[in-house]
């Protein structure tokens, strides 16, 4: 791996507290342009909380979340309203329980992501009421995106069909779709290979190489399917009771000794000398 | 009557069980109904409070009680598929006459005040039924689209009426003017409602509306001096021909097209002018629908987290929902005081808010159609029932029971998507998600 030090995401001392549970705790780490970062950890550990406070939907208790665009902009995430998160910086998510907007079809769930693009279009709604032209070029522009992106995901043929209807590995996929079609910088996928079956995964992972290549997207991934982490991940990042416990590449991970601690515990012996060493 | 029941393609009817929930309906009806029906209270000739034994009808009740419990449970379990029992032909011809329905309707509605011209009964009730059909398609857009269930709708009504109205009488400005200031202002309380309610769904923000519109209706019965309280506000200007004044006068609306005069032309013309204005809300929402703001608004339903995650800003959003909705209220309600002619609080109060909501509920919530249908059916029942006012609420409110057991997500359930690669087809009612979550 190429490693010039050019973070698109920097994460600095985050530590969220809910009244007396500190879900992560002075967490620091960085994700690089154009790769992929997996952050794993056994049930608990506070992965989806850190995805939370990045993409704005909690407000971390201490700490700063850094974004840089590739022409310098940074964004203080943490001081962002979450829908600003996802319409000026530009980092776009998935969620664990599939959030897709189930009574629309498909097409309409992936034109809604392009909500910002469209309305100005529109004139802020007036220009479109009145038909004039401009937004129905933009509208055609919109819809031809999303086809894009539902034949990169290999949905095409179920662009009619209400979202709900799908099965739970397409939702999934549409899900991405969907958060690619605000043309993210950044894109957090929170679990994207659970309930998928070997083969579905291995789809995924193409697709996520795929997306990075085409797109110059970074993607940060919560995955516990270690087929995914290890196959894709240039970076992992091991959470255990909201505590950093290792930060290195996908090879290095399954040789840590805190890392197979904290998934698979230790040797009675070997408890104390670990805890003291992960500082609990 | 057991035997007939048991033909051979239904096997193993229990009948001893059907009598005995046929016997706890009883039961049930006996001590619900005793006190309610069993007994009546009167005035006897001294003055005095008697009371009248009405066995036959606590009996009848009682009864039906009975038939209806034994028939239900010996039904239980095979569902009346009744479509099954309708031949295909029919089928794709009520399909055929369903795609045409709206339009049947809408041309229904033009040539009304020709067909009925001499039924002054008929205009009115046809103008009364506009106005519903205008309420409902403005709260469609909160309640159908966005999601937001508002109890308080007939705020923004009495807004539009009370703006008009002062606008008129005060100041004496046309109606033409008046009518978009007053669905300006409706607007902007539709956006003042919305600030404290945006963190708010379903049953609560419900709660909420519900007290805007009461508070509302007792400010206007308040404030005696600008309002005029309880009194009203009388001698509304009646609307004009675009300046030609509906008189019978030398430069009145008969005089100048050269018509005998006849009081019928300004109920006819107002007539249009409700057509005009409701067909003009529906225009607009079918566009908005298909753009980025109704699009949100649909997607605000489904999942609010979902749109905050896709950079939509679900404030704004809100507020516009909530302020479109009520500048259709607005107007609508501007439309109400001068086809009236007076307004007082009287007709403002939350059973109007009710009878919307129960209009958009049972069309269909997000169906333009279905509303159209449902608010003609709805006041086109309260009519018909005129004659027996005292079984009318009873009659509603079996209908209403019915529809819900039938058709819960109302009259016309499914969703047409707004944009279609290919062919266009429905949503079935069971994924789309409904306001009250």
């Amino acid at each position: 791996m190429s490693a010039p030090d050019d973070p698109i995401l920097t994460v600095e001392h985050l530590s969220m507290r809910f009244g007396g549970l500190v879900a992560v705790d002075d967490l620091s780490f960085s994700a690089q342009r154009g790769h992929i970062t997996a952050l794993i950890g056994p049930n608990g550990a506070g992965k989806t909380t850190v995805f939370n406070c990045i993409t704005g939907f909690y407000h971390p208790s201490v700490g700063m979340v850094r974004l840089a665009h590739a022409d310098g902009t940074t964004y203080l995430l943490e001081r962002l309203l979450d829908f600003r998160i996802a319409k000026l910086a530009r980092v776009a998510r998935t969620f664990q329980n599939i959030r897709l907007f189930a009574g629309m079809t498909v097409l309409e769930n992936l034109l809604v992501a392009q909500h910002n693009p469209l309305m100005r279009a529109s004139g802020l709604t007036v220009l479109g009421l009145l038909g004039l032209p401009i937004y129905g070029h933009a509208e055609a522009a919109a819809i031809d995106k999303a086809k894009y992106w539902l034949d990169r995901v290999g949905l095409l043929r179920r662009a009619d069909d209400p979202a709900g209807d799908l099965p739970y590995g397409e939702q999934r996929r549409i899900e991405i779709a969907r958060a690619m079609c605000t043309d993210p910088v950044l894109l957090c996928l929170d679990e994207p290979a659970a309930g998928l079956n070997p083969r579905e995964s291995a789809e995924l992972n193409e697709l996520l190489l795929g997306m990075r290549a085409d797109h110059k997207t970074s993607i940060l991934l919560i995955e516990h399917d270690m087929s995914v982490v290890m196959g894709i991940s240039d970076r992992v990042v091991v959470l255990d009771y909201g505590v950093k416990i290792f930060d290195g590449t996908a090879a290095d991970v399954r040789n840590d000794p805190k890392v197979i601690a904290a998934y698979l515990g230790v040797e009675d012996e070997e408890v104390e000398q670990v805890e003291a060493e992960v500082g609990l | 009557m057991s035997q007939a029941l048991e033909t051979p393609t239904r096997p193993a009817i229990d009948l001893l069980g059907a009598l005995k929930s046929g016997a706890l309906a009883a039961i049930v009806a006996f001590g619900l109904f005793s006190l309610l029906i069993g007994v009546r209270t009167d005035q006897g000739p001294t003055g005095a409070l008697e009371i009248e034994p009405r066995l036959v009808a606590f009996g009848v009740i009682c009864a039906v009680a009975f038939v209806g419990g034994f028939a239900r449970a010996l039904l239980a379990g095979e569902r009346l598929d009744v479509a099954s029992y309708v031949p295909e032909q029919i089928k794709a011809a009520a399909a055929h006459i369903g795609r045409y329905f709206g339009l049947a309707l809408l041309a229904f509605a033009v040539i009304e005040p020709i067909v009925f011209y001499h039924n002054r009964y008929i205009l009115d009730l046809g103008i009364l039924v506009l106005t519903y059909v205008m309420l409902g398609w403005g709260l469609n857009i909160v309640v159908g689209l966005a999601g937001l269930l508002d109890l308080g709708y007939v705020a923004f009504y009495a807004v539009g009426a009370y703006s008009y109205a002062l606008l008129a009488t005060t100041f004496g400005w046309s109606f033409w003017i008046c009518l978009p200031i007053a669905g300006f202002l409706a607007a902007c309380w539709g956006v003042m409602l919305g600030f404290p309610v945006l963190r708010l769904r379903g049953d609560y923000l419900a709660i909420v509306t519900l007290a805007f519109g009461e508070i509302i209706r007792l400010v206007l019965l308040n404030w005696q001096s600008l309002t005029g309280g309880p009194n009203g506000i009388s001698g509304i200007p009646r609307p004009s021909f675009f300046g030609i004044p509906f008189a019978d006068e030398e430069n009145g609306f008969a005089a100048t097209f050269g018509l005998e005069y006849s009081a019928t032309h300004r109920v006819v013309f107002l007539y249009y002018l409700i057509l005009a204005l409701a067909l003009l809300t529906n225009w607009v929402t079918l566009r908005l629908r298909r753009l980025p703001i109704g699009r949100a608004w649909e997607a605000l339903r489904e999942d609010e987290i979902a749109c905050r995650s896709l950079g939509i800003n679900t404030t704004t959003t809100k507020l516009t929902a909530f302020a479109m909705g009520a500048m259709f209220g607005g107007i609508a309600g501007s439309f109400f005081a001068t086809r009236q002619g007076f307004i007082s609080p009287e007709s403002f109060t939350f059973s109007e808010s009710a009878l919307v909501l129960a209009i958009v509920v049972l069309g269909g919530m997000g169906s333009q159609l279905g509303v159209a249908v449902a608010a003609f059916a709805m006041l086109g029942a309260f009519e018909l029932f005129r004659e027996f006012s005292q079984y009318r609420m009873l009659v509603f409110g079996i209908a209403m029971v019915l529809i819900m057991i039938w058709r819960p997500r109302g009259l016309v359930a499914t969703r047409t998507p707004s944009v279609f690669l290919g062919k266009p087809k429905e949503v079935p009612a069971e994924v789309v998600a409904e306001a009250r979550q």
